[in-house]
Formats: structure tokens, sequence, C-alpha cells
């Protein structure tokens, strides 16, 4: 589904990622760990196509993308329905549907809600409901646990895990626990580049 | 802090400055050189009456409005192509600054050398407007947030939808308050060519003559004409400015 091979990337005269080789196949589920900074975003980013790597390639075969950014990056001028309902396809027929996800984050109550009148925890929930709206085969979460509470990171989790069955996922985070429940495979960062943790 | 609304405070300003007027005008006792408020009222009374005043005022107001919109379809047109190309950014902010430099006396004599009189004021107000839109378009089109774009380029939006969901949002204040700072430019410039020119049919013909044969109660009451048809332009915009602000969490006071 997704291959970087030899991949390097700099921004400017910092080299964040040197030589990352790394395959996730149709289904698997990778976590990519390391400290803040060590450039995990930047292989989503990668992956995304939001910025190309300064050598080696970047392979996707994705149909369809689902990216969750770190941070919740909602359209300020929409409600919390209408910027779930900005990424399906049916227009203002799909508002049920954008309703129903954010419902499975628990925020049905919160579906008219402009941005600006949610909690950080609320906004990274609607961003987790856009991004599994989007049904993509290949998701990309960056932190996607960020800003939640205890329990809601327990019920992100499950909800992410039954919602990312089937698909390849790449998922950024610090917290252990979560990159054993959500991936069969875990790397960490390295000297420039990722290493399975788990060999 | 808050600032604390007086109830009738336009109410108060306006019958306060009408007394001004009223006892300057009482103070001068020369209908010919000030006309007082009352005089004033009278002959605009009188001119209301004629067909012609509503058509003069309809020719002129449609004059300014046609290149007040073709200014602001320009200016949106062009934010967009020197948003896209560095060349023609660098083509065209040199020659909007000069625009904006250059008097709009010298515009409208400079104008009326290529163009007929009953087209330049709207070619006048082409010109102003155009420059002012081009400028806080671009500035609205630079202001886009970058991780929007991202998100929209992730969610695999098409342009429509990026300009729709984005785009028309991000600029919708600056694209606003750009057609405020345009009306009163529209509306000064647009006179100011039509008293140069004296096509047939204007406000600023009527003006003109007022002036020439004396009649200074028609100069006051041609001036409150302009000034009213701008108040109630401006008052409509200043609305959708409110009504999008509020519909969209926004600052309701443009960009």
């Amino acid at each position: 589904m997704i291959r970087f091979e030899n991949v390097c990337l700099s921004y400017g005269e910092k080299q964040v990622l040197s030589g990352v080789t790394l395959h996730a196949g149709p289904g698997e589920h990778i976590a990519l760990m390391g400290h803040s900074g060590c450039g995990k975003t930047s292989l989503l980013r990668l992956a995304a196509g939001l910025v190309r790597p300064t050598a080696g390639t970047v392979a996707c075969r994705a149909k369809r993308l689902a990216y969750a950014f770190q941070e919740p990056r909602l359209l300020p001028w929409f409600t919390a329905a209408e910027n779930v309902n900005a990424v399906l396809d049916g227009g203002r027929a799909d508002m049920p549907k954008a309703r129903k996800w954010l419902a499975e984050v628990g925020l049905a109550d919160a579906a008219d809600a402009l941005p600006r009148e949610l909690s950080g925890g609320m906004a990274q929930r609607v961003n987790l409901a856009r991004t599994l709206a989007r049904e993509g085969d290949l998701l990309l979460l960056d932190e996607p646990l960020k800003e939640l509470d205890e329990v809601l990171r327990e019920d992100m989790l499950a909800l992410l895990k039954r919602h990312a069955a089937g698909k390849t996922l790449l998922v950024t985070t610090h917290d252990m626990r979560a990159a054993c429940a959500l991936a069969s495979r875990i790397y960490t960062f390295q000297e420039g580049t990722f290493v399975p943790a788990n060999p | 802090m808050k600032s604390r609304r007086i109830p009738g405070k336009g109410i108060f300003a306006l019958a306060f400055w009408l007394g001004v007027w009223a006892l300057v005008a009482a103070a001068v006792d020369r209908e010919l050189l000030f006309p007082g408020p009352a005089a004033v009222a009278r002959r605009l009374a009188a001119l209301a009456g004629e067909g012609l005043f509503w058509r003069v005022t309809a020719v002129s107001l449609l004059r300014i409005i046609c290149g007040a919109a073709a200014g602001i379809l320009g200016g949106v047109l062009l934010a967009l192509g020197t948003d896209r190309s560095r060349l023609l950014d660098a083509l065209f902010a040199p020659l909007m600054g000069v625009i904006q430099a250059v008097p709009v006396a010298s515009f409208i004599l400079l104008v009326l050398i290529w163009v007929g009189r009953d087209i330049l004021p709207t070619v006048i107000v082409f010109l102003m407007v155009l420059p002012v839109v081009w400028s806080n378009m671009s500035e609205g089109l630079r202001s886009a947030d970058r991780d929007l774009l991202e998100l929209a380029q992730v969610c695999g939006f098409s342009r429509w939808k990026t300009a729709r969901l984005v785009y028309g949002p991000s600029i919708a204040p600056y694209f606003l308050s750009a057609c405020r700072a345009c009306l009163g430019l529209a509306w000064k410039s647009g006179v100011a060519a039509e008293v140069l020119t004296v096509p047939a049919q204007a406000i600023g013909r009527e003006l003109y003559e007022a002036k020439l044969y004396m009649n200074t109660a028609d100069l006051f009451a041609w001036t409150a004409v302009v000034a009213v048809c701008s108040l109630v332009i401006e008052y409509i915009l200043d609305a959708a400015i409110v009504r999008l602000g509020r519909r969209r969490g926004m600052g309701g006071d443009g960009a």
C-alpha cells in the first residue's frame, strides 16, 4: 500500500530523515514512535504527498487517503457537522451521515457548534470523526489521542481500532499503550531513520 | 472597555448639525451664498417632483455602479492572476501603485482624450476601484490558511470545492471591506468626473450647472442626493458584512 525506499528529507540545512525504508502492506498497522520533532509527522506528510523527499522514493497505492493532522484544522466558519460533511462526497445530503460520525465520537450534541465554541478535546474528536468519515483505505493518524483525557483516550482508541480494521494504518504517538493497541508493528526513531522496535 | 450605546445617537447628531447649519445660514442671511436646511429641503422636494430628477439620479447611479462592479470584478480576477503568477504580480503591482498615486483629476482629463464623456465617469470609477479591490483581495488570498489548504489537498477537494470552502470564507471579509472602501471612492471620483466632463443626464452636470447659474440651493440639494445614495448603499453593505460575520463566527468588521 505504501513504500518508503531510502527516503531522505531536509528542510533547508536541517536533515530530518535519512535513509528511511519502510513498507506497509494492505491492512497492516504501523506505529511510529520517537521524541518530539524527530520526523514522525514528516513521514506522514511524505506519505500524503504534502512534501517531497530530498532523496529516495515514496510509492503510495492508496485509492483514498484519510489524514488526521496533529492539530484539528477545522474550517472555522463551519459547524462541527459541516466540517465532517465537507469530506463526504454527497454534499448537504450527507449531513445525517456527518452527524452519525459525530455521534460515534460522542459529539452528537455539539454538531451545530462552531470550532471556536469547542474545547481542545472536542475539536480533536471532530478531527477524528472527519478522518474516519473519509473512509480511506490508508489512514494516517498524527498523534490522534492528543488533547484527550484518559477516559476519552480509551473510547477513541477502541473506535480507531474498530474502524482501522482492514485498512492500512500509519500512526504516530508517544503513548506505548496506544501504539501496542493500534499497531502490529512499531517503529522507533534512531539516528535519522525508523527502525523496528520489536523485530 | 465596553462602549456605551446612546439611544437615538444618530438622530441627535443629525438634529445637532442641522441646527448648526440653520444657525450659520441665519447668520449669513443670504440664500444665494449659504441656503439653510429649510430652503434646501424645499428645493429637494421640488426636484423630487420632477421626472428628470429621478432619471438623472438613476443614470448617475447606474454609471457609478457599473464602473464599481467592473472594478470589483477586474480587481478580483487580477488578484487571482497575480496570486498564481509571480510574473503577473511583478507586472501589475507597480501599475496598481501608479494608478493609486495619480490624482483623480489627472485621470479624468487624460481619459477624456480617449473616451466619450458619457462613458468617462464609469471608466474613472473602474480605475479608482480596481487597485483597491486588487490590493485587498491579494491580501486576502495571501492570508488564506496554509494548514486548511493542506487539509483540502489531502481530502482531495476539487479546485471549486477548495475555492468554496477555504478561499471563499477566508477572503470574504477582505472582499466586503474592499467593497466598503470603494464605495466612497466610487461616488467621489464618479461625481467628480461628471462635474468635469458634464455628460448628459448626470448629477455632476446638475452640480456644475447649479454652480454656473448660482443656484446654491440646487447645489446643496444635489450634494445631499449624492450623500444619501452613498449612505444607503453603505448601510446595505454594512448590513451584509455584519450578517456574514454573525453567520460564520467571523469578525463583522471586515478584515
